[in-house]
């Protein structure tokens, strides 16, 4: 008999939907069939059954052919790689679980490593505005719940969130707002007429790289003055109708995506974004959220958090202490200023993200690929190293864009011998224990993985 | 069979009414024992003090805020944070310290046992993620209740039995410990942006009081007989004039008995009371109700508080009082963060500089002192400093210096820029006493324990307790006249002993420990409309599915649970 | 006044981090003390010696130690970081933090300088002959206490991130500046000479900034209030007065608002 897993999570959005139903076959090794994804998250579960799912790493060969190895010389090659760099970079975690997220930070301290999370090229911005302004948010059941005025700033729930808008945003009827999208006014802010726009009641098509000029204009009509005739290529008028609806918003919800982080200013037009929320805290109630993009994006932002202090961009090279400053410690900037002799890249696809100059310094030194599939990195990859995938064969705890930590299931049991994550980082960090001849820590008193798994010959 | 032995230090110890008296301390195996063979590993305390493993009954140290806060305040890192032990993992932050940090600090200064003052149960796995990496010290977490939609429905139809099925089903499913009210009804009402400043004020939609949440869930509590008792963060917190409506919420407990199995005699815990007790009507005219509050106190033995003690350093702020943050905020227009947790509560976090040089920073410090100094029984006064709201936790040592020495308050009173006002505005300058280190030791050890309904495991030395000793730098016979010196002997113990394993020799971590974390798990009749309400709320109005809630038990990987049979 | 001579002797495979190079350090020891310091690369422990030669000899006090850096130092951080006197000299271009924290004492990079320059300055003087990189006296990320005294000179141009959170003292950029001047700014005074493309003051609270160009694109929160003569910097201008960012909080002074000042030269 075929088995019915219900509210199974969504390794795929930063909305992580946990209503998933998996319908999985009698020997739980295959997916039979998805129930409420979306398209996009559907995908991934069947993808997990492919066929040709790669089940052991594979090593680069001098004549440029991949070679399959065993994971114990692959971890003795990435630990030895890790150890003999003067500056590794460990970068990634689009796909991973915070169990993984938590043991690469214990390798990436005992071999001085920098650790960095995909935010550093999508929502790095949004922390630097953190830093500086703060963070008045809340979770997604609150908007669901109550949110009467709904702001889409540069982000295209209906596209990259395809679910977002039915669970939480326009749709939903909650306690406040039973009328679901008849109690809401949905306002979009984007230059393009995305999908979500033509399905906002009001779109401001603010003039590409001028969000910060039209915040400041929404702030100063606020504030009781006047502003020019037009801003950023909306009328007075119309931005003066639109503060108005804020204002008389019960409570207000301002989404933002990369239409915010990726135009000039970055981090400034978050951060006046905030101010903008704060503002409107003296008026009503208003709440801001960045839209994360994966399901665990936010995992990397608070695990190092609690472990180092720091989100992302985390320089544990000197040793003694973490240091952090993007612009500097991000692995954009290390790679284009060529800072970096080893690389290590973790469930994404640095390959196909990455500046082609940042790509070709990187691969002057040992560049390794850490991720269940085939993608541009792994592709030009020295290794490879094939793991489960978190939230089809491997449960962990995920955090959704809105912070919520989210205890994913597994549906199936993952090809036999892959490692998930977790101990992947675990053995390579023995690895480098055995290798420095220090004994490992275990914070929490878990126990070493078991000597037959963590012994290199 | 490990097999330790403390030998010939002065041993102060109130549980068993010991100050002082030189004596040796038996461990075998983790625990306390009478007695241990010749082949017991001997530690010489000859001339020092040993006293049982420091609890502290409110700290934020783990969870959504504190975190949050860590990530908003790269700059409390920079220049801030010690250089790692050689072999240990890194520590970061000054006010809000990473986990490992967390962990090692506290264990440097000989304490065995934190309460997670506020875990906002939607994000307990965070919580528990937290306690599971930070090192040595056990710990425990208090989901918030007094916001909750379930308990204001319920004690709005004054249904204890419901909201005791209730709380007794988050208890689990949560992994917490007993029942945490903060700002009951005001952080509610901040869903909408509003508050409830007195305990009358009606909480916006649901047609209850701030005093009917408190009353309700002290009855709820008593009717479970859990360890601990309810444990307040009262309304109206950090506002001048705020120590009427204190001594009202205080009232409510005024004739309750405390029904449990755990030798706890209080029925309401009231925290971070130097908060509390103020008075004036504004910050020009700000003073020090703690008198009035600690007579209150002293008269009523159904009540514990803890102190909250300003430390007078720049520090983070957050609480579950997300209106009060938010204030704060208008006031010193640092960042702020906030987080509105459907369908339970909320919490902000604020950066907050207790200058020196600010009047109302100085006489916050003195409320603080004063309240631990009029305490008639420093049995039922805890030192907290409600870390990190009023200052770090690794300034237990400085409040326990202020306590013990006269010297040290004047010479700070002195360095304070309003010395005069603070001097016009509290009676700090003409407090003589002195705290001895037996107080210090109820203040610190065996009250909380106690009140936490864990005397049985934690607060003493007595056989059968868990094996947390801690010796101090100090010659009882001949105490410091430099009061630095307590400080200093406080905030490195030479040696502590956690639950049997050595984890601190001369201030320096030596050992991981062997960590656990306590939650209480209480038995109720089957409650088949709290059942049904939970599943409609979590179809309806919850983003997250009801099996994806509960924590899982990998995550707290060391358990101590506490059975409580609530049919009983 | 004593003064020690370094050359470059070796390029770093990846970037040094040098907090030694200040006077502060320097001061009270000798040339072989001092190829002795450590300096970072990544992880790998070296010794400025490895890179440098060094001669000469310093002074007892900072204050009496100049360092002259005779070469190219792109790839070589925190020359002059948290130095408190005496002076830096660097005879061609240096990487990021140059300046950074510093209390006193003054800087001349002969060069162009990366990113971070003058980063918490408190107090001193930095001169750079050639172009600076990004926020040039900006605050750590996260304080709000940004550049509190001292002075910033970029002979050249400047990227964004201006006197961010800026408190005190003053920047000047003789050049074009990109975007985001004294954002957030409670204090202090920006002076560019060239042109700004926008935003200019965004959520400033108080301070002054100067522009002597042109700005492509002003803020909403800017208000025009009449025409100014100021003397600045020596030179005697009419310019037009904005006051702003008017969308931004502003403190009250005898009941009146005091706002950030943004002087355009009238053209
Ligand atoms: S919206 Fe996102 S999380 Fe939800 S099903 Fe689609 S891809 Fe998965
Ligand atoms: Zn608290």
């Amino acid at each position: 008999m075929p088995k019915l897993i219900t509210q199974v999570g969504c390794p795929y959005c930063g909305a992580s939907c946990d209503d998933l139903e998996v319908l999985v076959s009698d020997d739980g090794k295959k997916i039979l069939e998805t129930r409420n994804a979306c398209v996009i998250g559907s995908e991934i579960f069947h993808h997990a059954t492919n066929p040709n799912r790669l089940k052991k790493p594979r090593l680069r060969q001098p004549d440029g052919s991949f070679k399959e190895i065993e994971y114990e010389e692959a971890i003795d090659y990435t630990a030895k790689a890790l150890l003999n760099a003067k500056k590794p970079l460990i970068y990634g975690f689009g796909s991973t679980n915070c169990e993984g997220i938590s043991a690469v930070g214990r390798v990436a301290e005992k071999a001085g490593a920098v650790l960095d999370n995909c935010a550093s090229i999508c929502h790095g911005p949004s922390f630097l505005a953190i830093f500086d302004n703060g963070y008045p948010s809340c979770t997604l059941g609150e908007v669901k719940n109550r949110a009467d005025v709904i702001v889409f700033w540069g982000c295209n729930p209906m596209h990259a969130h395809p679910r977002h808008t039915s669970r939480y945003s326009i749709f939903p009827r909650g306690f406040f707002t039973s009328r679901g999208q008849m109690h809401r006014t949905v306002i979009c802010v984007d230059p393009r007429e995305t999908d979500t726009a033509k399905l906002a009641d009001m779109h401001l098509m603010v003039k590409q790289g001028h969000d910060y000029d039209l915040f400041n204009a929404f702030r100063t009509v606020l504030r009781g003055h006047k502003i020019p005739e037009e801003v950023a290529g909306i009328e007075r008028a119309k931005i003066l109708e639109v503060a108005e609806k804020m204002r008389n918003g019960r409570f207000v919800m301002i989404f933002f995506g990369m239409g915010c982080t990726h135009t000039d200013g970055r981090n400034h037009n978050v951060d006046i974004a905030i101010s903008l929320t704060r503002d409107l805290n003296d008026h009503t109630k208003a709440s801001i959220m960045a839209m994360r993009g994966h399901y665990n994006i936010a995992g990397p932002g608070q695990v190092w958090s609690w472990q180092f202090g720091f989100p992302y961009c985390v320089d544990l090279s000197k040793g003694t202490h973490a240091h952090m400053n993007p612009g500097e410690t991000s692995s954009i900037d290390l790679a284009m200023r060529d800072e970096i002799d080893c690389f290590v890249n973790v469930g994404t696809d640095a390959g196909a993200h990455f500046p082609i100059d940042a790509v070709k310094h990187l691969k002057k030194h040992p560049f390794i690929t850490v991720d269940p599939n085939i993608c541009m990195a792994s592709e030009i990859s020295d290794l490879h190293i094939p793991v489960r995938i978190v939230g089809v064969e491997e449960p962990g705890v995920v955090y959704r864009m809105d912070n919520v930590p989210i205890q994913f299931k597994k549906v199936i049991d993952g090809p036999e011998s892959v490692p998930s994550d977790e101990e992947l980082f675990d053995r390579i960090y023995v690895r480098i224990c055995e290798l420095t001849q220090t004994e490992p820590i275990w914070v929490h008193g878990k126990a070493p993985v078991p000597a037959s798994t963590s012994r290199v010959k | 069979m490990a097999e330790l032995l403390i030998k010939n230090g002065f041993v102060v110890d109130p549980s068993q009414k010991m100050n002082g008296d030189v004596a040796d301390i038996a461990i075998r195996d983790g625990t306390i024992v009478e007695k241990v063979g010749s082949d017991a590993k001997v530690i010489d305390a000859k001339g020092k003090v040993v006293m049982p493993g420091g609890v502290d009954i409110h700290a934020h140290v783990a969870g959504p805020k504190v975190n949050a806060g860590r990530l908003m305040r790269p700059e409390d890192k920079l220049f801030k944070s010690p250089n790692a032990q050689e072999h240990y993992r890194v520590e970061m932050g000054f006010s809000i310290p990473s986990t490992f940090k967390t962990g090692y600090d506290y264990a440097r200064m000989g304490y065995a046992f934190v309460m997670e003052a506020a875990m906002p149960p939607l994000h307990s796995p965070h919580v528990h993620e937290e306690i599971h990496d930070t090192p040595i010290i056990d710990e425990a977490a208090l989901p918030v209740f007094a916001n909750n939609w379930f308990v204001m429905e319920y004690l709005k139809k004054e249904e204890i039995e419901n909201t005791a099925a209730y709380v007794a089903w988050l208890l689990s499913a949560t992994k917490g410990y007993g029942i945490k009210l903060v700002n009951p009804g005001g952080t509610a009402a901040w869903a909408w942006g509003l508050n409830c400043l007195s305990i009358d004020d009606p909480v916006p939609f649901y047609d209850i009081t701030p005093a009917e949440i408190i009353a309700g869930l002290i009855k709820t509590n008593e009717y479970l007989g859990l360890p601990h008792s309810i444990h307040i963060h009262q309304n109206s917190l950090g506002v001048p004039g705020n120590y009427k409506v204190t001594l009202d919420s205080l009232k409510i407990a005024e004739g309750v008995k405390a029904n449990n199995k755990f030798d706890r005699e209080q029925v309401m815990h009231s925290t971070h009371i130097q908060f509390h007790s103020y008075g004036g009507d504004s910050w020009a005219n700000f003073e020090s109700k703690a008198k009035e509050v600690m007579d209150y106190v002293n008269t009523h033995r159904n009540i514990t508080v803890d102190l909250g003690c300003v430390t007078l350093d720049e520090t983070t702020t957050m609480t579950a009082d997300g209106p009060f943050e938010h204030h704060l905020n208008s006031l010193n227009h640092l960042k702020w963060a906030n987080t509105d947790v459907e369908l339970e509560t909320a919490a902000g976090v604020v950066p907050y500089v207790y200058d020196k040089d600010i009047k109302v920073c100085g006489i916050q410090w003195a409320i603080g002192l004063e309240l631990g100094l009029y305490a008639k029984d420093p049995s039922r006064t805890f030192i907290t400093t409600d870390h990190p709201n009023a200052g770090p936790f690794t300034r237990y040592p400085r409040v326990i210096k202020w306590l013990m020495s006269q010297k040290a308050r004047e010479a700070t009173l002195d360095s304070l820029k309003y010395c005069s006002k603070v001097i016009d505005a509290t009676d700090l300058h003409g407090i003589d006493t002195e705290r001895t280190l037996y107080e210090i030791a109820q203040m610190t050890r065996t009250g909380p324990a106690k009140a936490l309904g864990l005397s049985h495991v934690y607060g003493g030395l007595g056989p059968g307790l868990d094996a947390n000793v801690a010796v101090y730098d100090l010659d009882l016979n001949n105490m410091p006249t430099d009061p630095e010196e307590i400080e200093k002997a406080f905030s490195r113990a030479l040696w502590f002993v956690k639950s049997g394993q050595v984890v601190v020799k001369d201030g320096e971590i030596t050992h991981h420990g062997n960590k656990r974390t306590v939650w209480v798990h209480a038995k109720v009749r089957e409650n088949h409309q709290v059942t049904r309400d939970i599943q409609d709320k979590f179809l309806k109005n919850y983003t997250l599915g009801i099996g994806n809630y509960p924590v899982w038990d990998h995550l707290a990987p060391n358990p101590y649970v506490i059975e409580v049979d609530g049919e009983a | 006044m004593a003064t020690i001579r370094m050359k470059p002797v070796k390029t770093p495979d990846l970037f040094l981090e040098c907090f030694c190079i200040s006077p502060d350090v320097f001061a009270g020891k000798t040339p072989t003390e001092i190829s002795r310091l450590e300096v970072r690369e990544g992880k790998a422990r070296n010794e400025l010696g490895d890179f440098f030669d060094i001669a000469g000899s310093s002074g007892k006090t900072a204050e009496e130690t100049d360092i002259f850096i005779d070469g190219d130092c792109s790839r070589v951080k925190y020359i002059g970081s948290k130095m408190t006197a005496g002076s830096v000299t660097v005879n061609g271009n240096a990487d990021m933090y140059v300046g950074g924290w510093m209390k006193g004492g003054s800087i001349h990079v002969r060069g162009n300088v990366d990113s971070f320059c003058g980063l918490a300055m408190e107090g001193g003087e930095i001169q750079i002959d050639g172009n600076a990189q990004n926020y040039v006296g900006c605050a750590y990320r996260g304080d709000w206490r940004g550049m509190r005294g001292g002075t910033i000179r970029i002979n050249g141009s400047a990227g964004n991130d201006i006197g961010t959170f800026m408190l005190g003292g003053t920047i000047i950029i003789e050049k074009d500046a990109f975007i985001h001047i004294s954002t957030h700014a409670e204090g202090g005074t920006v002076v560019i000479k060239g042109d700004v493309q926008s935003r200019v003051g965004g959520q400033m609270v108080k301070g002054d900034i100067y522009v002597f160009g042109t700005i492509e694109h002003m803020l909403p929160g800017f208000k025009e209030i009449g025409t100014v003569d100021k003397n600045i910097l020596g030179q005697s201008m009419k310019f037009r007065h904005f006051i702003g960012d008017l969308g931004e909080r502003h403190p009250k002074k005898k009941g009146r608002e005091i706002y950030g000042n943004l002087y355009l030269r009238a053209s």
